[in-house]
């Protein structure tokens, strides 16, 4: 990370527990879903999260390609995570990087633990993240988008899937960092939960805390999560009140 | 397959309603569906333009960077255009090195781009042999429904005029300037279905197509660029005609994709 010119750290919080961006410690990035509107796709979602905007597709479950890894008695879900060349402020080498390929395996199998799998033996589930501008955050946005995406294409699953990083920030842990904190921080804890159970599916660190701040962490992502969550039950009930007002969607 | 014979049946149906000048969607035959630009999408990028053509979606984005000249062009810049057809965008994609299909969208785009003189290259030179501007044009396709060529370069070229050479970022100068676009190269794409000749084709005119035919102009009256493609073929007449036509639709396109700097 890091842009071209190298830069001081900035104050990151000030005296009286104020972010960079003015937010306190406990506080999400404006979020702004929308439910369905790419034509193509079974089922999309846009999220703007933050500075973050976030395209996602699902398709199926439909034909396994490559045929290999069909499986007899249950679906398979592939991802695929990847961030446009422009996404970011050094200009990224188009295609999936060694990041990207985790990423993607990682929101794959998060999804794996939610869909009913066995319902559509044969098949595939394909979920398609498009990284269209980031600002740090970009995987949880992207299992958000995924998961309002994969509802929208009635993929029957346990749950919806919000997500959110918790991070540790000037000795601090904060909720949903951005891009500065993301970079000069000393922890990011991104994760995936699953309401019902308040199980994570998902789960990265990267950075280091102790054991009581980790205890912290994950309190306040399950907080995030839940506040996550009503926004992408919002952006569906918005999508499917509006659409099917008139004849059926 | 049943997919199949419902595009049979579809096809013949969009043949007989472009016999008679009607299309499914209810335009003319050389209507094109609504466009709309939204300049700036992507705050990342140095030039954005985020592109519905109907219901095609195209989002293009320009990074600047410092590099190095080519050896045999020292005194010019760098430009690179590439289209990449996402399997996000369509169910007809999959994942993999680019098809045939992408590698002749993004070469027909780049190609309108260059041979138009959109940017004056030698105005990214900055040490010649050593130190120029390299331009990158990335262009993601996110809702195919048809017609991506045109689509594609209008994403580029109202990117490439709402663009700014991060000089500042670069430790150039202390300030960035606005990129200097020179043309603006706009393709408007056709196709036959019969003995019409339809403009802005949709997914399913795309496929029932008997030939395509791209045309690319600029505001000084140019032809800049053209390309066939489909099984099919087109007679001189039908060639003139469609090039008349690029330009009328042209002019249009081009006041939307150069819009009003922010």
């Amino acid at each position: 990370m890091g842009s071209v010119g190298a830069k001081d750290v900035p104050i990151l919080m000030t005296p009286d527990g104020r972010r960079i961006d003015g937010r306190r410690w406990d506080e999400l990035r404006p979020i702004h879903i929308v439910a369905g509107p790419l034509r193509q796709a079974d089922g999309s979602a846009f999220v703007e999260w933050g500075a973050n905007k976030v395209m996602a597709a699902v398709y199926g479950p439909r034909e396994v390609h490559p045929r290999h890894l069909q499986e007899n008695h249950r679906a398979i879900v592939q991802c695929r995570y990847n961030m446009a060349a422009f996404s970011v402020d050094e200009r990224k080498r188009p295609g999936l990087d060694r990041r990207s390929q985790e990423i993607s395996k990682v929101i794959a199998e998060a999804f794996d633990s939610v869909v009913f799998a066995e319902e559509f033996p044969r098949t595939s589930i394909d979920v398609y993240i498009e990284v269209l501008q980031a600002n740090a955050g970009t995987r949880c946005a992207g299992v958000v988008a995924a998961s309002v995406a994969l509802a929208d294409a009635g993929i029957p699953m346990v749950d919806l899937l919000p997500a959110v990083a918790v991070g540790k920030v000037a000795g601090e842990i904060v909720l949903d960092l951005k891009k500065e904190e993301d970079n000069f921080g000393e922890a990011d804890l991104p994760m995936a939960m699953v309401p019902q159970s308040g199980r994570m599916v998902l789960l990265q660190m990267e950075g280091h805390m102790t054991r009581d701040e980790l205890s912290k962490a994950l309190d306040l992502g399950v907080k995030g999560c839940r506040d996550v969550h009503e926004k992408m039950k919002e952006a569906l009930r918005t999508r499917y009140t509006t659409t099917d007002a008139g004849a059926e969607a | 397959m049943s997919g199949e014979v419902s595009a049979e049946i579809l096809t013949t149906h969009l043949l007989d309603l472009a016999s008679k000048g009607k299309r499914l969607d209810g335009r003319g035959l050389d209507e094109y569906r609504p466009i709309r630009i939204e300049p700036g999408f992507a705050a990342n990028a140095d030039g954005s333009a985020f592109v519905h053509l109907g219901d095609t979606k195209v989002l293009c984005g320009v990074k600047l960077e410092l590099g190095k000249p080519f050896p045999d062009t020292p005194n010019a810049g760098v430009l690179t255009t590439n289209a990449e057809l996402i399997p996000l965008s369509s169910p007809v994609f999959e994942p993999g090195p680019p098809t045939t299909t992408a590698i002749e969208t993004s070469r027909v785009v780049d190609r309108a781009i260059r041979a138009a003189e959109t940017i004056d290259l030698t105005r990214l030179c900055v040490t010649p042999g050593e130190k120029s501007w390299v331009c990158y044009v990335d262009v993601h396709v996110l809702d195919h429904s048809g017609n991506l060529i045109d689509a594609a370069l209008l994403s580029a070229v109202a990117a490439l005029s709402h663009a700014t050479l991060p000089r500042k970022r670069f430790g150039v100068a202390e300030t960035d300037t606005p990129l200097e676009v020179v043309h603006r190269p706009i393709e408007c794409t056709f196709v036959r279905l019969g003995d019409a000749i339809l403009v802005d084709p949709t997914f399913d005119e795309e496929k029932a197509a008997q030939g395509r035919i791209t045309v690319a102009t600029d505001e000084t009256g140019r032809i800049v660029a053209m390309q066939k493609g489909l099984v099919g073929a087109f007679s001189p007449e039908d060639i003139k005609e469609v090039v008349e036509r690029a330009f009328q639709h042209g002019d249009r396109m081009r006041a939307l994709a150069q819009g009003e700097r922010r």
